[in-house]
């Protein structure tokens, strides 16, 4: 760990903490993020933690930019890692199914697996959550075991289906809500995750982690997943 | 003044209910939205002695927007001049005036300026998400019907209040209008130092053409390539008005809209004055960026919040 603060807007400061993504970043990006708010109180208006960073955005009406960068440095001088056990643990039921994961059997090819094998490895570890962003309520999440990387697509799709969940390198993602994307889709969730973004109570948060959950087709629909072909709705 | 509608007879390409934004929901991935020319915006709730923060319509282009009231009603009118007229009568812009019962309001096409602010007495209703009214498309959130779509026709506008304290532009006001040589203060940051001294020279001193790829996401510039030495970064929180240059060398100006995270090098950020000018300028338009110390940048701003006050 190493602090640096840098400029970002008129007001805005960049707190830069690491300069690799790794999962041990987020006990320090949760303690700054902790320290921060608990330092700016009613001057900060968004903090937005990412897998170095975390992006401060002060109200100036309040604070000028050098009490801003003061209070910045106070707050985060003697740092200490937040018990990373405060991140919650959330299994997600994932219908694994070609029709709806087109990229299933590249993926699978790609890291020498049969799919079966594959979505094991998918299921068989509990990914960090290392930043929301790009849309309400999307976690981007890691790492993906080194031989289930695999590069975004050439193309990207234009419309990607609610809950796809998908790989890009060694990270992995849920679509909470149509979007474009170039992410290889593997499968899809009913769970809701737009509903609770857009509610102001995300399912998960930076430094929360995630399992994913093989389950049937007639799970999925039972939960309320939408079975539509992904291609279809190309 | 009875309390009314005003029905859209026919929607234009793009008109949303914004306000100054969604704030402190940046961490859960939801963008900030709000009116791109939030000056604009201010003097119109202004006019009419709204609350700050009150919503209102930023009607973009125009292209034969038409707005037809049920009852009379007072409304204020700022930002682009987009050939607004009332039964077919020129209105005189920066102003408050009386949308008579039956009478309809149509906005045709730009003259100057991209984006008009039309506000309504105590602010428009509409259901607030996350703290705001503001509507955005791309995420589905805000607007009439909770789901980000634009003003479509049919739909029913109606306001929070009756009884608005109509008042006059200020002679002094100045409202964000592109001009020749139009100046864009920008605060240097973030990734500057990993630019080529030849390009920050560039940055500053060659004229930047406004692309059509312009949205309220992003408005993209073109001019000579600006290079970094990095190909791209670890995602982190992008403020409002970020420049990012992208592996192409022409910068993005990141706006209301934008992704909370991205990953491409950025020299810094435009002040937020600098972004509501930006967003008035049509594609062609000519802009010089212009470094700005944050604490000056600040000063600006904290007068310019003043004048409302």
């Amino acid at each position: 760990m190493k602090l640096r603060l840098e400029t970002a807007a008129m007001d805005a400061l960049t707190v830069r903490l690491f300069d690799a993504i790794d999962e041990s970043n987020m006990a320090w990006i949760m303690a700054a993020d902790t320290a921060l708010r608990h330092a700016f109180g009613d001057a900060l208006i968004d903090l937005v933690p990412s897998y170095t960073t975390l992006l401060i955005h002060y109200d100036c009406r309040v604070i000028a930019f050098v009490e801003a960068t003061a209070l910045a440095r106070e707050a985060l001088k003697d740092l200490q890692p937040a018990d990373t056990q405060n991140g919650q643990l959330h299994e997600i039921p994932v219908w694994y199914d070609e029709s709806v994961g087109p990229e299933l059997p590249q993926v699978a090819k790609r890291a020498g697996l049969s799919v079966e094998q594959l979505i094991e490895r998918h299921c068989g570890h509990d990914y960090c959550v290392f930043a929301l962003g790009f849309a309400p309520g999307y976690g981007f999440m890691g790492l993906v075991d080194e031989d289930l990387a695999t590069p975004r697509l050439k193309t990207p799709r234009r419309r990607v289906a609610a809950g796809s969940v998908g790989i890009a390198d060694r990270q992995t993602a849920i679509y909470p809500l149509l979007s474009p994307g170039g992410w290889n889709i593997l499968g899809r969730t009913a769970v809701p995750l737009f509903e609770y973004a857009r509610r102001g109570e995300p399912l998960f948060r930076p430094g929360d982690k995630v399992r994913f959950m093989s389950i049937s087709k007639a799970e999925f629909e039972a939960a309320g997943g939408d079975a539509t072909p992904l291609e279809e709705r190309a | 003044m009875s309390q009314g509608s005003i029905t859209v007879k026919q929607a234009g390409p793009l008109a949303l209910i914004q306000d100054a934004g969604r704030f402190g929901v940046g961490h859960l991935g939801v963008t900030q939205s709000g009116a791109a020319d939030w000056i604009s915006y201010n003097w119109a709730n202004w006019l009419l002695g709204n609350p700050t923060n009150s919503a209102a319509l930023e009607i973009v282009m125009g292209g034969n927007l038409t707005l037809e009231a049920s009852s009379n009603v007072c409304l204020a009118l700022t930002g682009a001049d987009l050939d607004a007229r009332i039964d077919g009568e020129p209105l005189a812009p920066n102003a408050c005036f009386t949308l008579k019962a039956g009478q309809c309001l149509t906005f045709r096409q730009p003259h100057a300026g991209l984006r008009a602010y039309l506000a309504f007495p105590g602010g428009l209703q509409a259901p607030e998400i996350l703290g705001s009214r503001a509507c955005t498309v791309r995420e589905m959130i805000g607007g009439l019907h909770e789901n980000g779509k634009p003003l479509q026709a049919g739909d029913q506008l109606s306001w929070q209040g009756d009884t608005p304290s109509p008042r006059r532009l200020p002679d002094n006001a100045s409202l964000p209008m592109p001009q020749k040589r139009c100046q864009l203060p920008l605060v240097l940051g973030s990734q500057v130092a990993h630019f080529a001294g030849r390009s920050l020279y560039q940055a500053f001193n060659q004229p930047w053409t406004v692309d059509q790829r312009a949205d309220r996401m992003g408005i993209r510039l073109t001019g000579h390539a600006l290079n970094s030495k990095l190909e791209g970064v670890i995602s982190e929180g992008i403020p409002l008005g970020a420049v990012q240059i992208p592996p192409d060398g022409q910068p993005i100006v990141l706006m209301n809209d934008r992704q909370t995270i991205g990953g491409y090098p950025r020299i810094g950020a435009l002040t937020p004055s600098a972004c509501a000018l930006l967003s008035q300028c049509l594609p062609s338009t000519e802009v010089w960026l212009r470094p700005v110390s944050a604490t000056q940048a600040q000063v600006t701003h904290r007068r310019q919040l003043a004048v409302w006050e």
